[in-house]
């Protein structure tokens, strides 16, 4: 009896599942066109992954899902790049959303990644897909567009047809890591110890942030990466408190996103050193989440710093403005840094599939609109007026720094 | 005999170029770097008994959870891969008591201590059925099947309660200071016992007054006595008391055991039920030491015991103590005088290497013989 009521629930499920892949493969019919976004939404990242998708959602609802005058439907598919095996950004299934967004025809634009690590998986199966045009709301990395003086040729080989399909909105690294070290040396250190998640985003805001450190004259005492996953690092802690011959250093540069374990490494550092005020710590955009400041606790985070590209949110020109009272009326209170830069991808993949059907194309040829996106110049958009260059990089180079006042990021200052 | 003789020496040979391979050739990269590190121990030497005091405390909460791993083992020969996240249920179990009760925002000394006792009593009931469950669900209607069936049914059990995890930690109605952030993220537990000291008027740092540059807290002092009398208490209980005798005798025979009128259902859930209330007052210990409470700290806590377990000797109740103190101690060592960047990979070379003259582990396994 239970053996046939078994036989019977397999048989509805395994229907179930056939009827839902029928489902899903039906879509490309006529004037329909989908964009989809590959971001980390299983894990600590899912804080600021949440708003971008609003953010992405708004814009397209704002256009009433429809483009080229109404001819073309658009839909949006958030997909998750994340894992819970992984607790953050999984390899395999970045590379799964690549190969399933290169096999559907439908799909004109890929909005992601999040992380660095993951673009570089995915530019690839992309540019061999149309290609396929990306555009980031997040990756910090230099070495996804820019060739690399100590490793000439990788940039290029992210690109197998030669034509450029990869393009980001927010500034890279070697801008990030740079205006970082300044502005620890503006804060009056002299000494510093750097800190990394061994991941090609945070080691690599780390390493530019050292190199440009002994160029303007700051010690550095020690660059280490730190086990993301260990229960405590006290006793790394307890090392750099007399790295300074027997002192503890003047700043802790952490080059990291908050889900590797990023809240520990403060609490651990606090534990030891005291508050942020007498050694200073200072982080990039991958810690200014409240997803951080709740990890640690607000009374433990006080003091510290974390940068992020463009202006603070108050700051932004008229149409970001109202982009922010947009998405506070729908969503309420927004706290992160990096929902406007998703809803700027947005912005940026409409105003192609736009420009295409203006130039009487057919907006479901994705080498036209890759080649539409990099066409983009002087964009009036939410984050001010700007432009891709030939790398697909933005021409705007803002960096602001936020520090952690009772509970919350409040911006110190914009930096160049 | 000469045959077998040079075939000893040969692969002696070859282990101790395997260790000068290690020491002299990835050492260098690795931050193995002599003269800097006697240089270090020598500009501040007590800093040396600091790494140690860090090294014993971490290594005696991988220490509690390993001990779980190796009753289990000893019992059924499963690796309860589930048990890591048990451990993390802990840590949310008794944040929630504490929170529940008001313990969180106290600062009267009487409401902590009752608090804690409170937590620890419902973590560890918590944390002993949802051990007892999984069996029932996940092991038990394979006991009799291939060995690695309930191996692949325990890392679903433990990504099944990896979610569940994800999910309690958004429930902010039940404790505010998870925020509002979603249940990824880290949370807050409170140092409740640097709050408990500092209301009785005394230093948390129970070297603070002898002018020596070394924190030994009472959080350190508490996990170390929690780990030693945990231990010892088990052994006890294994060798003396009736079920005791019973959980030994299963594990040497389980079909004689069964012939002998054991209750062989019973006391595998019997070993269950302590494994997981082990794992819940190791949780609770955990979250009052690191102050972290994290639905993805089970996994690198159940894969750093279950190592503890295996370098010790798995089933052996002593060894799974001293495999969790020597990875606590490897780890405080690798992070203060080498490169943080490589602590895992000299950890697990030095397991390796263990392994490699002691494949049963350092005290030997007890499986079949003794729990």
């Amino acid at each position: 009896m239970s053996k046939r009521l078994n036989v019977v629930i397999a048989l509805l499920i395994v229907a179930s599942v056939v009827l839902a892949a029928c489902g899903g493969g039906s879509s490309n019919a006529g004037g329909a066109l989908k964009i989809v976004s590959s971001l980390p939404m299983t894990g600590s990242s899912l804080t600021q992954t949440q708003t971008i998708v609003n953010a992405m959602q708004l814009r397209l609802e704002q256009a009433g899902g429809k483009v080229c005058g109404g001819k073309y439907t658009v839909t949006y598919e958030p997909w998750d790049d994340a894992s819970a095996a992984l607790g953050k950004w999984d390899p395999a299934v970045e590379t799964e959303n690549a190969n399933k967004a290169a096999a559907d025809k439908s799909i004109v634009a890929y909005l992601g990644t999040f992380n660095s690590g993951a673009a570089k998986l995915s530019i690839p199966i992309l540019n061999a897909a149309g290609p396929l045009v990306m555009i980031s709301p997040a990756n910090t990395n230099p070495g996804l567009t820019k060739a690399d003086k100590d490793l000439p040729g990788v940039t290029d080989s992210y690109y197998p047809t030669g034509t450029r399909s990869y393009t980001r909105v927010v500034a890279a690294d070697d801008i990030q890591g740079k205006v970082a070290a300044n502005f620890v040396k503006s804060l009056g250190a002299t000494t510093v110890y750097i800190l990394d998640d061994q991941e090609l985003y945070g080691k690599g805001v780390a390493d530019v942030f050292e190199a440009t450190a002994k160029e303007i004259g700051l010690t550095v005492l020690g660059h280490e990466g730190i086990d993301p996953k260990a229960a405590d690092y006290k006793a790394l802690m307890t090392k750099i408190s007399t790295s300074n011959s027997g002192a503890a250093p003047d700043a802790i540069y952490v080059g990291m996103v908050v889900d590797n374990n990023a809240s520990q490494l403060l609490k651990d550092k606090v534990a030891i050193m005291g508050d942020n005020s007498t050694v200073k710590y200072v982080g990039p955009d991958g810690i200014q989440t409240q997803a951080f400041i709740d990890g640690a606790g607000a009374d433990v985070a006080e003091g510290a710093y974390a940068s992020v590209a463009g202006v603070p949110l108050s700051e932004l020109p008229a149409s970001g403005q109202q982009f922010v009272k947009d998405y506070t009326a729908k969503f309420g209170e927004l706290t992160e840094p990096y929902a406007v830069y998703g809803y700027e991808t947005m912005n940026i993949a409409l105003k192609a599939i736009e420009d295409v059907c203006a130039a009487g194309g057919d907006p479901s040829d994705r080498a036209a609109v890759n080649k539409a996106v990099f066409a983009i110049k002087n964009f009036d958009g939410a984050l001010g007026t700007w432009s891709f260059d030939a790398n697909g990089d933005t021409s705007l180079t803002d960096m602001t720094f936020y520090q952690v006042k009772g509970g919350k990021y409040e911006s110190v200052g914009t930096f160049k | 005999m000469e045959t077998t003789k040079k075939k000893f020496s040969l692969k002696r040979i070859g282990t101790v170029g395997l260790v000068i391979y290690i020491v002299f050739l990835i050492g260098p990269i690795a931050g193995l770097d002599f003269p800097a590190i006697f240089a270090a121990i020598k500009a501040n030497p007590l800093q040396l008994v600091q790494f140690l005091i860090i090294g014993i405390s971490n290594g005696a909460i991988i220490a509690i959870i390993a001990l779980g791993y190796t009753m289990v083992y000893g019992i059924v020969e499963l690796i309860n891969f589930a048990h890591g996240d048990v451990y993390m249920i802990g840590v949310f179990t008794s944040l929630t008591v504490l929170s529940l009760t008001g313990t969180l925002d106290s600062k009267d000394p009487g409401t902590i201590i009752l608090g804690l006792i409170l937590a620890l009593i419902i973590a560890v009931a918590v944390c002993a059925a949802l051990n007892a469950t999984i069996e029932r669900l996940a092991y038990k209607p394979l006991r009799n099947a291939p060995r690695l069936a309930p191996l692949i049914s325990a890392i679903g059990m433990s990504f099944i309660i990896e979610n569940i995890g994800l999910m309690w930690a958004a429930q902010a109605w039940l404790v505010p200071s998870f925020g509002t952030t979603g249940g990824a993220s880290q949370k807050v537990f409170p140092d409740l016992l640097g709050t408990l000291f500092a209301s009785l008027g005394l230093d948390v740092n129970l070297l603070a007054s002898s002018g020596l540059a070394l924190r030994f807290t009472i959080k350190d002092l508490l996990v170390i006595i929690l780990a030693s009398s945990l231990m010892i208490g088990l052994r006890l209980f294994v060798q003396h008391t009736r079920l005791g005798k019973a959980m030994r005798a299963t594990a040497q025979n389980r079909d004689a055991a069964k012939m002998l009128g054991i209750d062989i259902d019973w006391v595998i859930t019997a070993t269950f039920l302590i494994g997981g209330g082990l794992a819940g007052a190791a949780g609770l210990m955990a979250g009052l030491y690191n102050n972290t409470a994290w639905w993805f700290m089970g996994f690198r806590a159940g894969l750093q015991s279950f190592t503890a377990a295996v370098l010790g000797g798995i089933g052996n109740i002593t060894g799974a103590m001293l495999g969790g103190f020597l990875i606590g101690l490897l780890a405080s060592f690798s992070d203060g005088y080498l490169n943080a960047r490589w602590t895992n990979a000299w950890v697990f070379a030095i397991l390796v290497l263990i392994l490699l003259f002691r494949p049963t582990g350092l005290l030997g396994e007890q499986t079949g013989q003794k729990v």
